[in-house]
């Protein structure tokens, strides 16, 4: 009897450690990115750092300013969410209230397949087709630049978009919408101010689900963003995002210049963080 | 009231056109992404470029490193990713009776699902490739924390569904916890592994930024005990070197092809095993 007991105790032990390697990677993966990025932040000077308008990490005299990096994350986001929300949000109503049950599927397996294809393979494309076209379009002599990044990112976040959007739409209980009808108000008319209205938690969700995707995709930006440590002061502008600069630098970077690229991780990451609390809250106001 | 009507009119109008606009450009997206793909990667898939690795000599390159790799970091990754998984999903369903803990536990998976990939592939590098170098093994651990959310959400998902009372007969049976987790609880639960390994899957296929520094970029064939402990390059990662670094756009789009069939597959056998999994609950 005592030996069962012993073995179940030490099962519940073992299901304990599993249950709590999530929260051992999360820990493990701040305190790594806190220790290794500290450092070079010192180094620098923190408003040097983070307010520094100039990047030149291989200079005899070099400069560590990172406000370039943190501005074309900035914009490059806001500019996907400005292009890719309005048609996900479009896209999610029509799938959600007014498609027939088949065009809803066939448009559900079509997004899951846009959210599946592997972001080098939209860098890929956007290289060879997005880049030309900018340059051709709009005449600069580099296609490759923050606009050129800010469409990526806008496609890349449409699944995100439109999946969180449905999934809200869809929650909203029918009576609303039916007294909405029945009152005299047409079908589009009640989904845009009745439905959406409902889901605007679940939607507001999916946006910044949408933001954290963006401001964190590397392989793909770094192929159509031009990858120049400059600041976005054009919308064609050849720049490099928080990601693209650690990511295009870590494989030859070495000293202060390799301890400000994890610096530039935690800057990342404080984004994510932040960026996270937000989403915990729309996901909370949801359940109520 | 003549002018209401035709302001509503008008917002009908006007919000069917912004409707009928951003519904056609996203499938007219997706239809272009998978022509324009297939199109282009499809006549470069050669016999010789799937069966070869890439030789200077004879002035040939060949991806049958990169798929193996990939098929061998897929492997390793499961391989510990499913039994930890499953075993946090476990513990939260049956185990936990403290809500903090249960919270806590699904915060941070939360978390663990909204960090990039780069900020992986650092930690990978600093964790694992610093102590045991640069190779496969460090690659699938990095993917091992990337994925564990994943197969944790999904067997937790289907763990729920199994009933209460089904648990409550084999406790009423004299049984411990132990021997109803291992005979009712875990067989009810493989069809949230099985979707999680799906999903899994899809993702560390098209998984590049968490692998660059932590697995590399080598192109070298090696049977799959070896090939864990030395850097190799994965299909995405490969793709990514030879279009950015090395210009052969050709052999890029062949991958890109490869990899866009194994999407749509993935896609296609997700969907088909939740509807079947569906299916089956409800009889």
């Amino acid at each position: 009897m005592k030996k069962k007991q012993f073995m179940e105790n030490s099962i519940h032990g073992i299901f304990f450690m599993m249950g709590f390697i999530a929260v051992a990677c999360v820990l493990l993966i701040t305190v790594y990115l806190i220790i290794s990025g500290i450092p070079a932040i010192g180094k620098i000077g923190i408003f040097e750092f983070l307010l520094g308008r100039e990047w030149a990490s291989t200079a005899a005299d070099a400069k560590f300013g990172i406000l370039p990096f943190i501005l074309s994350s900035i914009y490059g986001t806001l500019g996907a969410i400005a292009i890719g929300v309005p048609i996900g949000f479009m896209c999610a109503v029509y799938l959600s209230k007014m498609a027939p049950a088949g065009v809803k599927r066939a448009m559900q397996l079509a997004v899951s397949v846009l959210a599946g294809i592997p972001s080098v393979v939209y860098g890929l494309v956007g290289m060879l087709v997005l880049v030309p076209a900018v340059r051709t379009i709009f005449g600069v002599p580099d296609g490759a630049g923050l606009f050129a990044s800010i469409i990526v990112l806008a496609i890349m976040i449409l699944p995100t978009i439109i999946k969180m959007s449905i999934t809200a739409l869809d929650a909203v209980p029918k009576e609303y919408e039916d007294a909405s009808l029945a009152l005299g108000a047409a079908p589009v008319e009640t989904y845009f101010r009745v439905s959406v209205p409902a889901a605007k938690s679940g939607i507001a969700a999916g946006v910044v689900l949408g933001v954290g995707r963006a401001i964190g995709e590397s392989m793909a930006v770094m192929m159509v963003a031009g990858n120049g440590a400059n600041m976005p002061d054009s919308l064609f502008q050849s720049v490099r995002f928080l990601t693209t600069a650690v990511a295009g630098e870590m494989s030859y970077a070495s000293g202060l210049q390799r301890e400000a690229l994890f610096s530039i991780a935690l800057v990342l990451f404080v984004f994510i963080m932040i960026i996270n609390g937000v989403l915990n809250y729309f996901l909370k106001r949801e359940k109520v | 009231m003549e002018q209401i009507k035709k302001k509503r009119k008008r917002y009908r109008l006007g919000m069917g056109i912004l409707m009928g606009a951003s519904l056609f450009l996203t499938a007219g997206l997706v239809l272009f992404f998978i022509g324009y793909i297939l199109g282009n990667g499809l006549p470069n898939i050669t016999w010789e470029l799937l069966t070869t690795g890439p030789s200077y000599l004879q002035e040939r390159i060949g991806i049958l490193p990169d798929i193996l790799n990939t098929v061998y970091i897929v492997m390793a990754t499961l391989i510990l990713v499913i039994p930890l998984g499953v075993g946090a999903a476990v513990y939260l369903t049956e185990y936990a009776t403290n809500k903090k803990i249960v919270s806590v536990i699904e915060f941070a998976a939360e978390i663990l699902t909204g960090i990039p990939s780069i900020i992986y592939g650092l930690v990978g590098m600093l964790l694992f490739s610093n102590h045991f170098g640069t190779c496969l093994m460090a690659g699938a651990l990095t993917l091992v924390i990337m994925n564990l959310p994943t197969v944790m959400r999904t067997t937790q998902e289907s763990l729920k569904t199994v009933p209460r009372s089904y648990r409550e007969g084999a406790f009423g049976l004299g049984a411990g916890k132990w021997r109803v987790v291992r005979t009712v609880v875990l067989p009810g639960c493989i069809d949230g592994v099985i979707t999680g390994c799906i999903l899994s899957v899809g993702r560390i296929l098209g998984e590049s930024a968490a692998l660059l520094f932590t697995a590399g970029f080598a192109h070298a064939i090696n049977d799959i005990l070896y090939g864990l402990s030395a850097p190799g390059a994965t299909l995405t990662v490969a793709l990514y070197v030879y279009a950015k670094e090395q210009g052969e756009f050709g052999i890029a789009f062949a991958i890109a092809a490869i990899l866009l069939i194994l999407t749509l597959i993935i896609c296609l056998a997700a969907e088909l095993v939740q509807n079947s999994f569906r299916k089956r609950r409800c009889i």
